[in-house]
């Protein structure tokens, strides 16, 4: 898709509303290091322009919350003293963390001047449930499902089945109140720090609404479970957590997904995920960012995979204005294996950004990454991936690739693969592709009848497929190729 | 009364480049015609030409369906109008399934108005026609659930090209060097193929420098290009000669047309 080779088209061809064009901003293709031992210190440097360092020291003002916020926000809550405590504590870590700079390799390219945080407060108001359309609610039976509206739970529901064997699904104030000595180990402690960045500080003091899903040993949930955060007021700032922990040798899926009801409405979601699988265990989990454009949305994302298990994560970004997604995977045991798929469709002016880092901790580790962004308009989409392996993590197998496919000259895409390796066994392997559209595609399309914007569109589609063949849940998949089409403007298209 | 495609005088540059030189030629549907000449000739870019690729621009001349001129139209109207070229390298779309592909094809091909989103033909009318298709031509049926051309080898993508024009049953197919780069056992399943499906509804144009395709599917008519333009006709005794002896005979009685052919060779050796 982004080779060099082939024909360059010189006739011009009449406007469509999904416009393209063949120049292209910037092409890249960084070979991979496949198969090969590795023994690399330090980290291979991608073969890319650097961008002028973009400044990262931002007016305090505008991207914090006061400790008047911070005060009046805490006498809402009604909460036991050990919860108030921790938020305190990452309140005065936030304040400190403000005052430093954003880690320059991490936010370099991310854009955040124009945020001003004062636009946003947490929502006080009664949220308005009745107009929010989901994608995924529908879709299929689950076993329970969960909402959030403007940083409140207003529905719950789990199935007795389910919760007989002592799962526990549901609002995560209320469960970490009842369950403190099971969860509070958990909580903002193992897979998310409240220290990582002035982010996940900023969270840790004024989470509020979240989902809970805690699968004891040897449980299979085999019905999906369902979590939807939802925006309903205009400058709502909401920072939903999620937090699923499934023990030995259990097994669950959680679909996740966010939305606004009104377009127009602007939003704030610095939100958190925490993903905890033990030994043995398996754990499918899904989260669909769908906001509206005029949502900003920071999110620290981290999953601790124990010997043995397995984690399939797939993240997709429809949505926001501006999302910068620092996603972490730690294999943490022996023979833990993680497979992270990312599919993004960015439009209009949306800013879309990723932070990946699949760190192998643990000797015989498996982690594959896959992301695939199409971009359209003047958007662009970022991003940032880090293979890092340690010392003891002898035999890992480490892959990570990101393909993106602009439609208009007017897009940008950064793909910065990168690898960190420590041990001296290991195969590691990245890559990165940037390119436009194949000329040659469309026009063996076009000679068989099909128009330039249906042959668009097939490639489009095609080259999502490729990471949904590896999305397991076929409720998913489906839902992204109706959600895409729609994102495409086709209205309606059988597919085979 | 059966269609009829005319080329007449035809130029086409590629980047400004002039290839073709005033071609004549004129195909009825039922014919078989081939097409025969020495490197840099002109022939791809003929074939191209006729499809419309928009990097063949089509500087001088006229192509023509039963009287209405095709020459500014798309590829894809071309094609709605019964045109259809076989790849000499198909062209791989990644993620897109060999029977959405030809479904989608097929739909805008006998239904040339439907628009993007319209009704596609029916499932189970396209799953039995395709199954029986590829059937016939001796392929997998588990190909059609295989991304196009996508892994393929050279027999098996050349063999896909020929289940399209199955498919679509265009009134005018050109094959451009469909055998080349081919076993003997794969050139001897498309020539079938070929034989097969032309007929009284198909006029086909033969790109070939092989004698097997031409053996199964021998030519009313013959058309020897050089430096651009046709410089001989004649029937299937002519391919058979060239075959045989090669076109130094041709460029001695056409010396004008084979220096241009030369220049060409070059340019296209840089």
């Amino acid at each position: 898709m982004c080779g060099t080779g082939g024909r360059r088209f010189n006739s011009a061809r009449p406007a469509l509303n999904l416009s393209f064009s063949f120049k292209t901003t910037f092409e890249q293709n960084i070979d991979q290091l496949g198969g090969a031992t590795l023994h690399v210190l330090p980290p291979t440097t991608p073969t890319r322009i650097e961008d002028p360092p973009m400044t990262v020291t931002i007016d305090i003002d505008r991207i914090g919350f006061s400790a008047e916020i911070f005060e009046e926000f805490l006498s809402t809550r009604t909460e036991p003293s050990w919860i108030t405590d921790a938020r305190r504590a990452a309140f005065a870590k936030y304040e400190e963390l403000l005052g430093e700079e954003l880690n320059p390799e991490e936010f370099k390219r991310v854009d955040l001047r124009i945020f001003n945080a004062a636009k946003f407060r947490p929502s006080t108001d009664e949220s308005d449930a009745s107009s929010i359309s989901t994608l995924l609610a529908s879709e299929t039976e689950y076993g329970g499902s969960i909402r959030h509206v403007d940083g409140t739970t207003t529905h719950e529901n789990v199935s007795e089945d389910i919760t007989g064997n002592g799962v526990l699904f549901g609002d995560l104030q209320t469960l970490l109140t009842e369950n403190r000595e099971l969860l509070e180990p958990y909580f903002l402690k193992q897979a998310v720090r409240p220290d990582a960045d002035r982010f996940s500080a900023w969270h840790a003091a004024f989470w509020t609404s979240g989902t809970l899903l805690y699968v004891p040993q040897g449980v299979d949930v085999d019905l999906p479970l369902h979590s939807l955060i939802a925006h309903t007021s205009d400058g709502v700032a909401d920072f939903g957590h999620t937090l699923i922990i499934v023990e030995d040798e259990a097994k669950a899926t959680l679909l996740e997904e966010t939305t606004s009801t009104n377009e127009d409405h602007s939003g704030l979601h610095v939100g958190c995920v925490e993903l905890i699988v033990g030994k043995y265990a398996n754990l499918r989990y899904v989260q669909l960012q769908n906001w509206n454009q005029k949502t900003w949305h920071f999110a620290h994302q981290a999953g601790n995979v124990a010997s043995q298990g397995s984690l399939q994560w797939t993240v997709v970004g429809l949505g926001s204005k501006l999302s910068h997604i620092h996603q972490d995977v730690n294999l943490n045991g022996r023979a833990a294996t993680a497979e992270v798929n990312g599919v993004t469709f960015a439009s209009d002016r949306q800013k879309i950004s990723y932070y990946t880092q699949q760190h192998h901790k643990a000797q015989g580790t498996h982690s594959d990454l896959l992301y695939k962004e199409v971009l359209r308009d003047e958007s662009r989409v970022i991003w940032r991936g880090m293979i890092k392996v340690d010392a003891a993590a002898q035999q890992t197998d480490g892959y990570q690739r990101s393909d993106a496919l602009m439609l208009s000259s007017d897009t940008r895409c950064d793909s910065i693969p990168g690898l960190e390796i420590e041990a001296d066994d290991v195969r590691c392997t990245h890559g990165a592709t940037t390119g436009r559209v194949d000329e040659e595609q469309i026009f063996y399309a076009e000679s068989r009848g099909i128009s330039e914007k249906e042959a668009m569109h097939m490639i489009v589609e095609g080259f999502f497929q490729q990471v949904y063949d590896r999305i397991p849940i076929e409720i998913v998949r489906e839902t992204l190729s109706r959600t895409v089409q729609g994102k495409l403007g086709i209205e309606s298209m059988t597919v085979v | 009364m059966s269609s009829l495609l005319k080329i007449t005088d035809l130029h086409v540059s590629v980047a400004d480049t002039p290839i073709l030189k005033g071609v004549n030629m004129e195909i009825r549907q039922g014919e078989i015609h081939a097409l025969m000449g020495p490197n840099g000739s002109g022939k791809s870019t003929l074939a191209y030409a006729l499809a419309g690729h928009p990097n063949y621009a089509i500087t001088g001349g006229s192509i023509e369906i039963d009287g209405g001129n095709i020459t500014e139209m798309e590829a894809d109207e071309r094609a709605r109008l019964g045109m259809f070229l076989a790849f000499q390298y198909p062209v791989v779309i990644p993620g897109v399934k060999v029977a959405d592909f030809i479904r989608h094809a097929v739909s805008n091909i006998r239904n040339p108005d439907r628009k993007e989103g319209e009704g596609l033909i029916g499932m189970r009318e396209f799953r039995k026609e395709i199954k029986a298709r590829m059937e016939e031509l001796g392929m997998d049926v588990e190909f059609a659930r295989r991304y196009l051309n996508d892994g393929f080898s050279g027999g098996e993508k050349k063999r896909m090209e020929i289940l399209q024009m199955a498919m679509l049953q265009p009134k005018f197919a050109v094959l451009d060097e469909t055998d080349s780069g081919l076993d003997s056992d794969a050139v001897r399943v498309v020539s079938e193929g070929l034989a097969k499906l032309s007929g009284p509804e198909m006029g086909v144009l033969i790109i070939t420098h092989h004698e097997r395709l031409l053996e199964f599917n021998p030519p009313q008519y013959t058309h020897v290009i050089l430096g651009g333009r046709i410089v001989e006709i004649g029937d299937a005794a002519l391919a058979h000669d060239l075959h045989a002896n090669g076109y130094a005979t041709v460029r001695e009685r056409h010396p004008e047309a084979a220096a241009d052919n030369a220049k060409a060779e070059e340019a296209a050796a840089v």
